[in-house]
């Protein structure tokens, strides 16, 4: 079944049909039940600016498409030391370990990236032994796999690929790098290949082999520089690695473009995470952007962390008025009645503006659709905070205890 | 008048990413610069932040007045450029300007910044080490210099340059350089401050990159707790609600008296939302001893309510400069 629509790519947008978007800044509600539990669905990526809470919402998603039946594995790059316990993953043998969820359907499995571990297994498996052994060793390898920028990105690429050739999930849910930027998860990969495969490195380590006769000169001169700065031994360590890797397969280019063609195949869906905050929907804006111009299909925006208040019959003015009053009639109790009015005015405030900036995005994307998913008391790191979480990221979007719909914070205002 | 000042001259600012560290940097420079000092505010990452913050056009690579303190007190902002900082040092080393614009052009700077990411760390620690130490006249030029850093997760490694670089290059010019580079950020010149919030996970970076900084024999500075926030509940109550929860009766009549019986469901819902208040309040309660556990200088900047401009600022440096103060005397 997954097959057949695997063969025919549907349109970009997802469960179509869609009602044409509102004239109003409304946002669209994002149905992730349905995504994470459809056959189809294959692959979830979450990304997002650090901090934002991808890991947790990878791992939600993850239980929940396990307790809805399916097999599960959840790639998670750099989670938090207790959530990692509560998982399982106290080891990090870059393999997937199963996670015991009780009265779960399906199974849930995850895994932490090592990312120098990940590229060694690639050098081993394709490579003679001694091959591969020069290679490890070799000190400029070592960085490279251990530090580079973009290493890791390139790696949970990689891991991304292997988990999905071997066809033993039915869901893969990938938690992205905590890089700086969003788009370092996209970019990393081919700037990683461009950079050892480019002609720069291999000018730079044999100009004599290649046919830039008149380049060359000039790249002698950068070689030379490059030694003044650097040292002469990282250019040999250079050198050996870039020979021993010629041979080894078929070019870092190949390898990171196949990577990239699995994010575009149907059966892939972006789930873009950020908080209510300028820079983290700044962040998710520029993704989007991305997505649409690499025709990478967009699932939605999940809105991490809000902080819709439990009532929202009394405005901000009004309960800071109330608490005024409240003060005044000097009765008993009055503090403390004070005092929740002011909390519930400040969670008013905080909340409208929460709401604002989820409508300017919306503006800006009216095509994207949206889910918001409140605050937790604290930070989500065992079993049952991921099952508020899921809860809170699976939920129907119209059934809500105050009648708000998951995709806002607070309610359309009455027009 | 003023206190002796602090022998910390560079300040460098990190924390997990959003936790604030880059206005919890400019508020610092601000509070240095007070009294008729001359700080320099350095961004090492690029991404314009303190332009933003100061609401001035993208910073050059070049040193700008970015705002006034009392007494004649300037802060200066640079954005530090990986390249151009690059192109600078080939100058200065090898006379070779010339030739490393026509290198940036082929993408030969970019190169090589890539294939030694330890380079990038080095050109900019390397322009901070130098702004410390330039000196007219007989006397430094900057009296501080802030640093917004690189995050938590990252700052060890930025910081020792000399470790980072020491498995790519074992000797040449950048050998030498990072060592230099090193002997400011190891002294007691030198100060890596860290901010955190009143959450779990900031809160341990900043544990865990004390630990790191400490091991790496870099001179740790003052914790800042950033946001800060005040309970809007009273007192005793506060304890009760946190432990047992308040009901809508808890409020009921109270709210009567201030008019509202009348909104349906709105006292329970009150109580819920004060319950999680209060209960929010422990576990930052529970964090602030864990902070105090580090057993670093700290100090607390509130949460403004409003958008973060100049002024808000100047309110955040006036704590810094009372912690600084207290700092000096202690």
């Amino acid at each position: 079944m997954s097959q057949a629509t695997e063969a025919a790519p549907t349109g970009r947008t997802r469960r179509a049909p869609r009602p044409p978007a509102p004239p109003a800044a409304e946002a669209l509600p994002l149905e992730l039940a349905e995504l994470v539990t459809d056959p189809d669905t294959r692959i979830v990526v979450c990304c997002g600016a650090g901090g934002v809470g991808k890991t947790t919402t990878s791992a939600a998603l993850a239980l929940a498409a396990a307790e809805a039946g399916r097999t599960v594995v959840v790639l998670t790059i750099d989670p938090a030391r207790r959530l990692a316990q509560s998982l399982g993953l106290v080891e990090l043998d870059n393999e997937p370990r199963r996670v015991d969820v009780p009265g779960a359907r399906g199974e849930l499995h995850a895994m932490m990236l090592d990312m120098k571990r990940t590229f060694d297994d690639i050098v081993v498996a394709h490579s003679t032994p001694e091959r591969a052994e020069q290679i490890l060793e070799n000190p400029f390898y070592q960085a490279l796999s251990s530090s580079f920028a973009g290493t890791q990105e390139y790696m949970a690429m990689e891991k991304l690929g292997q988990l999905r050739a071997g066809d033993r999930w039915d869901l893969i849910i990938v938690d992205t790098p905590p890089s700086r930027s969003a788009l370092d998860f996209l970019d990393a990969p081919n700037r990683m290949s461009r950079f050892l495969d480019g002609t720069m490195i291999r000018l730079l380590t044999a100009p004599s082999r290649t046919g830039f006769k008149i380049a060359s000169a000039g790249f002698l001169f950068f070689s030379r520089i490059i030694s003044k700065i650097l040292g002469g031994q990282l250019l040999r360590d250079i050198s050996a690695f870039v020979s021993a890797l010629d041979t080894m397969f078929g070019g870092f280019r190949e390898r990171a473009t196949a990577t990239y063609e699995l994010l575009r195949r149907p059966g892939t869906w972006f789930v873009v995470v950020a908080t209510p905050e300028p820079d983290a929907l700044r962040e998710a804006s520029y993704f989007v952007d991305r997505l649409s111009a690499e025709q990478m299909p967009l699932a939605g925006l999940v809105v991490n962390r809000t902080h819709p208040p439990t009532t929202t019959a009394l405005s901000a003015t009004r309960a800071d008025g109330a608490a005024e009053e409240a003060l005044e009639s000097g009765r008993e109790g009055a503090e403390l009645a004070a005092g929740a009015l002011r909390v519930h005015a400040e969670r008013m405030t905080l909340a409208t503006r929460e709401q604002h900036l989820a409508d300017r995005f919306t503006s800006a994307h009216p095509e994207v659709a949206v889910r918001t998913v409140p605050a937790a008391a604290g930070d989500v790191h065992d079993l049952d905070g991921l099952r508020v979480m899921a809860d809170a990221l699976t939920g129907p979007d119209g059934d809500t205890p105050t009648g708000v719909p998951r995709r806002r914070i607070l309610p359309a205002r009455r027009r | 008048m003023n206190p002796a000042p602090s022998p910390v001259r560079c300040h460098v600012v990190t924390g997990k990413g959003g936790t604030g560290k880059t206005t919890v940097a400019a508020a610092l420079a601000l509070a240095l610069a007070a009294d008729g000092r001359q700080v320099l505010l350095v961004e090492t990452e690029g991404r314009q932040g303190i332009a933003q913050l100061f609401d001035t056009p993208p910073l050059p690579y070049e040193e700008r007045r970015v705002a006034v303190a009392r007494g004649g007190g300037v802060v200066k902002a640079l954005a530090i450029d990986v390249e151009e900082a690059l192109l600078e040092y080939l100058e200065m080393f090898y006379n070779l300007r010339r030739a490393g614009r026509a290198l940036r052009r082929v993408g030969a700077v970019d190169f090589a910044t890539t294939i030694a990411p330890g380079l990038r760390d080095v050109l900019l620690t390397g322009k901070v080490k130098e702004a410390v130490t330039r000196r007219h006249d007989g006397r430094p030029v900057h009296d501080a210099v802030v640093v917004d850093a690189p995050p938590t997760g990252r700052i060890t490694r930025f910081l020792n340059v000399t470790g980072e670089m020491a498995g790519l290059t074992r000797s040449g010019p950048i050998k030498t350089q990072s060592d230099g580079v090193m002997a400011v950020l190891k002294s007691p010149q030198t100060a890596v401050h860290l901010v955190t919030l009143l959450e779990d996970m900031p809160v341990q970076e900043t544990a865990d990159a004390i630990a790191e900084l400490t091991a790496a024999g870099l001179p740790v500075g003052s914790v800042v707790v950033n946001m800060a926030t005040e309970p809007a509940l009273p007192e005793p109550a506060l304890a009760r609600a946190a432990q047992d929860g308040l009901t809508g009766a808890d409020l009921a009549p109270a709210l009567a008296a201030a008019g509202l019986q009348d909104v349906p469901g709105l006292a329970d819902a009150l109580a819920a939302e004060a319950t999680e208040h209060a209960r929010r309040w422990a576990a930052q309660d529970e964090l602030r001893d864990e902070v105090e556990a580090l057993d670093r200088p700290t100090v607390e900047l509130p949460l403004l309510p409003g958008p973060m401009d100049l002024g808000t600022l100047f309110q955040l440096a006036g704590r810094l400069e009372e912690h600084l103060r207290t700092e000096v005397a202690a």
